[in-house]
């Protein structure tokens, strides 16, 4: 199969993607109660995204095979929210329900950060921030290159960076080499919920105003609501549409979207919920997925 | 003096894509330095200047590494591997990535540069990564076997060159079957002096000043630093009872380090580390290896004191 028809094979209605962004948070939920440790708070926040790149048909992968060599490629750079890729990874089919259970269990392929050693569908190890745009921006140039060779459209690269992770330096760096090197294969995501570990981002160390920042480094720019499945996958087909450069989609999310309680809340950046919370975000959760399933269903 | 061992990055890798590999090379402004300016004068498709951001550098190769490319990067060895090196370990050594960091200007031969240039604390940074192999190569040719074997061996190396050009040391080439490399140069009874990098010419020098001595040194370039050749150091160490290590790298860490792990569990015997335990200075380099006591004579000086005790 072609990159291009990897691609489309993998494509869903905009109401099948919510409610695979809904399996997901059940799903994150659910394995992180099991191990009792992990990061619940940016997986929610980028359930959304994760679950549009997937299955808006913009990404190649083939859910029977994780290494053919035609996919396209997608970077977690803020590892830390390894729940919410293996949510979706389970989804794609690479992993089973059984399997998110041993997340951060002695042996398990689900380290507490992505292992690409070990689990289909991880690219890279990350959970270092800040290195994922770097190893992007390589990947990317080397789809140029072997582009350059056969003729063919470059394959896709696409890294999921958090806002917090933009205080690393090295992003900086890599932002700036995409830039010069009009890497127009390359999509970085940010998923902006303005969270970090000791605050509010806006209050540690702001990184606003960051649309003019991407611009500034010679990319283009695009600002959309993070947990809205049509408006992600607006902003993931102009931005592989985008010929001149790199593309930036920054993404408004709510840490811990999904689960009231965790909305905006630091406390639920990298702890896992107990039997109890974890039973009242289920049920919040599945009260979601009962109407999204239905709309699915009527559709 | 014959060439450096920087003198062998950019014109073998210039040799490498002529013989149809998929090698490519990626620098932070120092690719006149570092030689990597031959291959992007050669072939400019295959090397990538990032400008002055070593950790950016290191992403981009294990980016390109991952598109099926061997990637070799270069900077100075301070840089290179130092302000890198936590990119080095999470990102290349954990994903286990064919990515070879080849920096230069590695000890205190950098010279007049001085102390924020001279790297030497490389050796010990790499060699406790997971997946790392380590080499330092003591002239031009085994900088070419090191770099030659290291586009072979998939995943990460790291070889430490260095600025100064050398005396040959293998004039008639070298080919290296596997990383694992130490050669005995020099047969000798009396004490085993193990050297790497520019320490193996200084290494032979100083035999020749025991010799007449009537001191009988055996000399043995321990070019590989990990894995550590056992099957050539145990056996010296056995014969001679007495293992003087040489390097232009801090004694904490590095290739004496090593081999005094290795014997300490292998054969107990008196190990003695030369190297440097401060940072260096400003001067030429053959001035600081005479200086800090790592030239022919100062090695020579070393073993009299420690010989017999």
């Amino acid at each position: 199969m072609t990159t291009e028809s990897l691609r489309s094979a993998c494509a869903r209605t905009d109401d099948e993607i919510a409610l695979i962004a809904n399996h997901m948070r059940h799903d994150i939920i659910t394995m992180l109660e099991a191990s009792g440790t992990g990061h619940p708070g940016g997986s929610l926040s980028a359930a959304d995204i994760l679950a549009t790149l997937y299955f808006s048909g913009v990404m190649g992968y083939d859910p029977a095979d994780p290494e053919n060599p035609e996919r396209d490629r997608f970077v977690l750079s803020k590892g830390h929210i390894a729940p919410g890729f293996y949510a979706v990874l389970a989804q794609v089919g690479y992993l089973t329900k059984d399997e998110l259970l041993t997340l951060r269990k002695l042996g398990s392929r689900l380290q507490g950060h992505p292992d690409s050693n070990m689990c289909p569908g991880v690219e890279v190890c990350t959970g270092s921030l800040g290195q994922g745009l770097s190893v992007s921006a390589g990947i990317a140039l080397g789809f140029q290159l072997d582009a350059k060779a056969t003729g063919a459209a470059p394959r896709r690269v696409f890294a999921l960076t958090g806002d917090g992770e933009l205080q690393e330096g090295q992003n900086w760096e890599a932002l700036m080499f995409a830039g010069n090197h009009g890497l127009n294969n390359l999509v970085a995501v940010v998923d902006n919920n303005n969270l970090q570990i000791d605050g509010h981002v806006s209050d540690i160390n702001d990184i606003q105003p960051l649309a003019d920042k991407f611009k500034a480094f010679k990319w283009h720019v695009i600002e959309t609501d993070g947990h809205s499945v049509p408006d992600i996958r607006a902003a993931l087909e102009e931005a592989v549409a985008h010929e001149e450069g790199p593309v930036a989609i920054i993404a408004k999310t709510i840490k811990g979207k999904g689960v009231s309680f965790m909305e905006d809340q630091c406390k639920w950046h990298g702890n896992a919920p107990d039997a109890e919370q974890a039973a009242a975000a289920l049920k919040e959760i599945d009260a979601v997925g009962e109407r999204l399933a239905a709309a699915v269903k009527e559709a | 003096m014959a060439k450096a061992t920087r003198a062998a990055f950019g014109e073998t890798l210039v040799e490498l894509v002529e013989e149809g590999l998929d090698v490519m090379a990626v620098d932070a402004d120092l690719a006149g330095s570092t030689t990597t300016a031959k291959l992007a004068a050669a072939h400019p498709d295959r090397m990538v200047d990032v400008g002055i951001a070593e950790q950016n550098m290191i992403g981009v190769a294990a980016g390109l590494a991952l598109t099926g490319r061997t990637v070799f990067t270069g900077s100075f060895a301070v840089f290179g591997a130092g302000r890198c090196w936590e990119q080095i370990r999470n990102t290349v050594c954990v994903s286990n990535l064919n990515v070879k960091v080849c920096p230069t200007h590695a000890g205190i031969t950098v010279g007049a540069d001085g102390e924020t240039h001279q790297a030497l604390e490389d050796i010990a940074l790499m060699r406790t990564l997971p997946h790392m192999r380590v080499l330092v190569p003591a002239d031009y040719e085994s900088a070419k076997a090191a770099i030659r074997l290291a586009a072979k061996v998939p995943g990460p190396f790291y070889i430490r060159l260095g600025r100064e050009g050398l005396p040959e040391v293998y004039g008639d080439g070298l080919t290296l079957e596997g990383p694992e490399f130490a050669r005995v140069l020099r047969e000798g009874t009396d004490v085993t002096l193990a050297a790497c990098g520019v320490e193996v010419a200084q290494a032979l020098a100083a035999a020749d000043i025991l010799a007449a001595d009537g001191i009988c040194a055996e000399v043995i370039d321990v070019m590989s630093v990990k894995p550590l050749a056992e099957d050539v150091i145990v056996p010296s160490a056995e014969k001679t009872g007495l293992v003087v290590t040489v390097e232009e790298h801090s004694i904490y860490g590095g290739m004496g380090s090593a081999v005094a792990e290795l014997l300490g569990e292998k054969l107990p015997v008196r190990v003695s580390r030369m190297g440097m335990t401060t940072f260096g200075q400003s001067a030429a380099a053959s001035e600081l290896l005479a200086h800090y006591g790592l030239d022919a004579a100062g090695i020579a000086k070393h073993v009299h004191e420690v010989y017999g005790k």
